[in-house]
């Protein structure tokens, strides 16, 4: 009686989770005419897609498609995605993430000669400080101060932290310093770092549980953060570095993920995209932005915006300078670093 | 067929798997393999994790024996509840179980607190995530040991020490290093719960899965593999010494 009761038990899970896989394949199967999109991004869009998609699929040429999204780690999803994870759309942090697809064959070489050459969200570094200000943190040059404990995600494990790292340097040669000084100013960033989580919403999580006083990351996550009721003030410094996020369709991608894209990239799309903390790519869209430091001018123009591609020589170039595995800068400050 | 099927699936899950990544490690070469191994930040990272595992395996031993023999002898109001919640280290998601040890133990510690982005930080999150293995190995057998033997022992005059170190414990011992092994194993490989409160700072609080994750994300497959492979070393270590010592001990108490 004993056994039988748990073959039944056995066979019933069984069945549960067959249920559950064929439930999951009919919601991921779509209508024949409205077609389907698969969405591949990094984690911050997560939250920011839900609007745009829902507003899409308002529109005539979005009406009925359905959706199937994965978010997480820009660099794990554009792993994932090259070993075969099914993507209409890639949406990555990085530049060098969409590279790895085009690499792996999986989208094709044309995919930046578009009018926005490949970029569909973008954003500034900015620096996370404690509610108040405490410290008086106001640029750059005061992260290095005595005393000052700053949270940055780990550039060597988050590729999007490489964005961080890039614009301390770069806001050094913006003031004028030499690469020996802006090198300097680097050493003593990471000597006054306490803390390197693997990845950027990590960073976020240990700033937010009370670690450091200044955290390096992004106006769209602070503002999103701020409007999800993080306590936090935001400061972006006068000299920062302009964060593209590029996305691409795959070889193969659905007609109605075309439509998407174009979608994302029009005024509506960037207005929603604005909304949730983004740069619009269209500097003419006016939104006010719930959780900005002043909703009304969400967007302060910083008095230098660096770009990767002005100021860095592209990706290949600064992924070689301060990247490389073993003469990379950043990677030979980090292997030096808490050994004095 | 019962072993043809238990070797098709532990080959499948395991020895496979095993063996690729052997073959990762091995297509960087010998020149790579060493270079990894040999560069500091991942040879400090190694180290760390191989002696804080062992601390925190040394720490179990001790204090998971004691926790199931408290469980299993004494009688007292809360055990079943605490019975069941020794599991709980082992049931909750890593990144969890970080949330929960940052929360307690970090800067805005409620106990006052502070380990947060220090070695000791590393320890606690090891500590709590591999307390439950000795437990859990050690309380069946403790159950099933047959008080007579203590009793007989104590009549013919064995002091209460000579009775655990003769009669109790070489019983005890091939489930405590069987414990040994489960909690130095988890501990060398542990990621989610130490990330958010250990900081990863090079050279001081990274560990070595950290490093496997940073050459990963970094797209240089083989020297991930390569440390994994030493970890990988390590581990087989640590369990063919634990089951040597385990025997001496046995054939000891005989």
């Amino acid at each position: 009686m004993k056994q039988w009761k748990k073959t039944a038990g056995v066979t019933t899970a069984g069945i549960a989770v067959l249920a559950g896989l064929t439930g999951c394949a009919t919601a991921s199967a779509s209508g024949p005419q409205a077609g389907s999109v698969s969405v591949v991004g990094f984690s911050v869009l997560q939250t920011a897609n839900k609007q745009v998609i829902a507003d899409f699929q308002k529109t005539p040429a979005g009406k009925g498609v359905s959706f199937t999204q994965s978010y997480g780690a820009s660099g794990d999803q554009a792993r994932a995605v090259a070993s075969g994870l099914h993507a209409d759309e890639v949406h990555l942090s990085l530049e060098p993430d969409v590279q790895k697809l085009v690499d792996a064959g999986v989208v094709g070489k044309d995919w930046a000669t578009g009018p926005h050459q490949g970029v569909l969200t973008q954003s500034v570094v900015v620096l996370v400080v404690r509610k108040g200000n405490p410290k008086h943190i106001h640029g750059w040059d005061d992260l290095v101060r005595p005393g000052v404990q700053v949270v940055t995600p780990n550039p060597a494990s988050s590729g999007s932290a490489k964005w961080n790292i890039l614009a301390a340097y770069g806001s050094q040669i913006a003031q004028g310093r030499s690469p020996a000084q802006a090198t300097e100013y680097l050493k003593k960033l990471i000597g006054n770092t306490v803390a390197m989580p693997g990845s950027g919403h990590d960073a976020t999580t240990a700033f937010e549980g009370g670690t450091g006083d200044v955290l390096l990351s992004y106006e769209d996550e602070a503002i999103e953060a701020r409007q999800a009721g993080a306590d936090f003030d935001y400061v972006v410094p006068d000299q920062t570095l302009l964060i593209q996020n590029t996305g691409a369709l795959t070889r193969n991608a659905s007609s109605a993920s075309r439509k998407f894209l174009a979608f994302q990239l029009s005024r509506q799309g960037q207005t929603d995209y604005a909304k949730q903390g983004f740069r619009p790519l269209d500097p003419g869209i006016d939104v006010s932005v719930p959780g900005a430091n002043n909703p009304q001018d969400p967007f302060p123009q910083p008095r230098t915006l660096l770009s990767i591609d002005k100021n860095f020589g592209g990706w290949d170039n600064a992924n070689t300078k301060f990247f490389d595995d073993t003469h990379g800068l950043v990677t030979k400050l980090l292997a030096d670093a808490g050994k004095s | 067929m019962a072993l043809g099927a238990s070797m098709i699936w532990f080959s499948l899950l395991v020895l496979i798997p095993l063996a690729a990544v052997v073959v990762a490690a091995a297509s960087g070469g010998w020149s790579g393999f060493w270079s990894v191994v040999t560069s500091s930040q991942t040879g400090a990272a190694i180290t760390l994790t191989v002696l804080e595992a062992l601390a925190v395996t040394a720490v179990n031993v001790v204090m998971g024996t004691a926790l199931a023999w408290v469980l299993v002898r004494d009688r007292f109001w809360g055990r079943r509840l605490l019975d069941l919640v020794i599991d709980v280290p082992f049931a909750l998601p890593t990144i969890v179980a970080g949330l929960v040890l940052l929360a307690l133990y970090g800067p805005t510690s409620s106990l006052g607190v502070d380990v947060a982005n220090t070695r000791w930080a590393v320890f606690l999150a090891l500590a709590f995530v591999t307390l439950p293995f000795v437990v859990r190995t050690t309380q069946p057998v403790l159950e099933a040991l047959e008080r007579d033997a203590e009793e007989a022992a104590a009549s013919l005059g064995a002091s209460r020490l000579t009775t655990f170190r003769r009669v109790i414990l070489p019983s005890l011992v091939p489930a405590i290093t069987a414990g040994a092994a489960l909690s130095f194993a988890r501990g060398i490989s542990e990621y989610g719960s130490l990330v958010l409160l250990s900081g990863n700072l090079p050279n001081r609080t990274e560990v070595a899965s950290v490093r496997v994750l940073s050459y990963i994300e970094g797209g240089d497959q083989a020297s991930a593999a390569s440390v994994a492979v030493i970890l990988l070393l390590v581990a087989l270590a640590v369990i063919v010494l634990l089951d040597l010592l385990q025997r001496r001990v046995v054939r000891r108490g005989r």
